[in-house]
């Protein structure tokens, strides 16, 4: 099967606060940023934190398992490709693609784990598969 | 200071065109504005207070009341994608109270049929300055996979089927039909939209909206004004806002901003959901009508496709008779945002001018509901309540 090519947005320091995420991921690092104030991780990444505007939020090592929330096969793409909200063991549920696997068998609450996935001129992405 | 009931909806003009390969979109723009100030016998030179959202061209209002040659002294360009036009009456009303305009004119016009648009289907680059997009860019959201997702939920938590969420599109092709403007004029049946190919699951070709050119305008005008027309007067009593997204992480797809937009729309009018005689609900995709009627108060959460099922949304068979002019899902979806004919079919059903074969007997209480953006990342909810004078 053709593999989807993966775009990325920008470049990894298009937002400066953001860059030691994509650093960490060309190392093959996933970061997860949590609040020192009140004590939960979020997502997307941000430099305030979007629970108590703290600005004293931390990068920390995502363990890269979760569960499938919600997810949509687009079949009228030139390759057919899966979409997903993955909820993290770590708290927050985050937008990704669902990859290496045969989407039929796909269904929501099933374990799945980190894969990075090279993209088209940027740093790679963090993306699932089935456990 | 309360705005229920200091501004009337004392125009309305839905463009014919479904398709402008030889129109630009200023034009429509214009073209939309004429009909609209004609429809409530006002001319240009009433105008003095000017809304549009991120279809107008160029610099929005600039480049708008600049080709129209209007004289303004008030304007707002707030942009919460097709549910901007809703929150333009609100404005307008509020406007109109605190004594800032007189007649203020909204336009929406567009042309991504023309244009080629692949609307629901292709990935949008944007600015990467948007904070969310280096996080989701990369996994090819688009406008119907990100409402698949949230069908796929909905069916996950409620067991909603797709033959439930079909019964929407049955029913607003039920309406299409008396529609002579209607993209999509025929008939379908449950199993027409279940058997269409699936675009993005559990979403099927007939559960989508169609894509058109074409746009619309309304002119909202002081209690003043609209005792001097000889319209039938349709009065703003209820409004409401809401802006809901990802919640840092806390994702919900199973509910929209119009849990919040709808409660303060019914507590400003005085009314409860019962009392609607007519709905005009936004209708992107199936999905969008069944979580939208569930927070608006219409059913319980979760039972939205009980309630939609067997005709109950067909007018004169259902309980709530919902979009007669065939909605987005048949009819049009001019800019691909359809909340201004969302409140142009609410203003003709409220003036009896709705097609006979749809109109409400005595429609004297009808909502206008709009979701703008994506239903599931982020977007807006706008809720107007509007009462027949
Ligand atoms: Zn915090």
């Amino acid at each position: 099967m053709a593999e989807k090519v993966v775009g990325f947005a920008g470049r990894p320091d298009s937002n400066p606060d953001i860059k030691p995420f994509w650093d960490a991921a060309t190392e093959g690092r996933f970061l997860i940023k949590a609040c020192t104030t009140c004590g939960r991780a979020h997502w997307y990444p941000r430099a305030v934190c979007p629970f108590c505007m703290s600005d004293r939020t931390e990068w920390r090592e995502g363990s890269g398992q979760g569960t499938i929330y919600s997810f949509s096969v687009m079949q009228r793409a030139p390759v057919p490709y899966a979409i997903a909200y993955v909820t993290l063991e770590d708290g927050p549920t985050m937008m990704t693609n669902i990859v290496d696997c045969d989407f039929s068998g796909l269904r929501i609450g099933q374990k799945v784990r980190l894969v990075f996935k090279p993209t088209e001129g940027g740093p790679p992405v963090p993306m699932f598969t089935p456990v | 200071m309360s705005v229920k009931g200091k501004a009337y909806i004392a125009g309305i003009y839905e463009h014919p065109t479904r398709r402008a390969p030889d129109k630009s979109v200023a034009q429509l723009h214009a073209e939309c504005a004429k009909g609209a100030l004609e429809d409530a016998g006002l001319t240009r030179d009433d105008v003095d207070g000017y809304f549009c959202a991120g279809d107008a061209p160029g610099m929005g209002p600039l480049s708008m009341v600049d080709y129209m040659n209007l004289k303004c002294r008030h304007i707002d360009a707030t942009d919460i994608g097709g549910s901007s036009y809703l929150a333009h009456v609100a404005h307008a009303a509020e406007a109109i109270a605190a004594g800032r305009c007189n007649v203020a004119l909204i336009t929406l016009a567009g042309r991504p049929r023309s244009e080629g648009m692949a609307t629901g289907t292709a990935p949008r680059l944007g600015n990467p300055a948007q904070p969310d997009l280096q996080f989701e860019y990369p996994y090819s959201p688009t406008v119907v996979n990100m409402y698949a997702m949230c069908a796929m939920r909905h069916m996950h938590e409620f067991g909603t089927t797709s033959e439930q969420l079909a019964w929407i599109k049955v029913a607003a092709s039920h309406h299409a039909q008396y529609n002579p403007h209607a993209m999509l004029p025929d008939v379908v049946t449950v199993q027409d939209v279940v058997n269409s190919p699936i675009v993005a699951s559990p979403l099927h070709r007939l559960d989508c909206c169609v894509i058109s050119d074409g746009g619309g305008a309304l002119v909202i005008v002081r209690p003043e004004i609209a005792a001097s027309l000889n319209r039938p007067k349709v009065k703003v009593i209820g409004m409401g806002e809401a802006v809901k997204g990802q919640m840092g992480g806390n994702v919900d797809l199973t509910y929209s901003g119009a849990r919040f937009s709808g409660p303060a729309a019914f507590a400003m009018a005085g009314v409860k959901p019962s009392d609607i005689q007519y709905a005009s609900i936004y209708d992107s995709f199936t999905i969008t009508v069944l979580v939208q009627l569930e927070d608006l108060g219409f059913c319980e959460k979760g039972q939205g496709g009980r309630f939609v099922a067997d005709g109950n949304l067909i007018a004169g068979q259902g309980k709530l008779p919902f979009n007669t002019d065939g909605g987005g899902l048949c009819n049009n979806h001019p800019a691909n945002r359809g909340g201004i004919t969302k409140v142009i079919e609410a203003v003709r059903q409220l003036r009896g001018e709705a097609h006979p074969k749809v109109q409400v007997k005595d429609c004297s209480l009808a909502l206008a509901h709009g979701t703008g953006g994506s239903l599931g990342t982020r977007h807006g909810s706008a809720t107007l309540i509007m009462e027949r004078e």
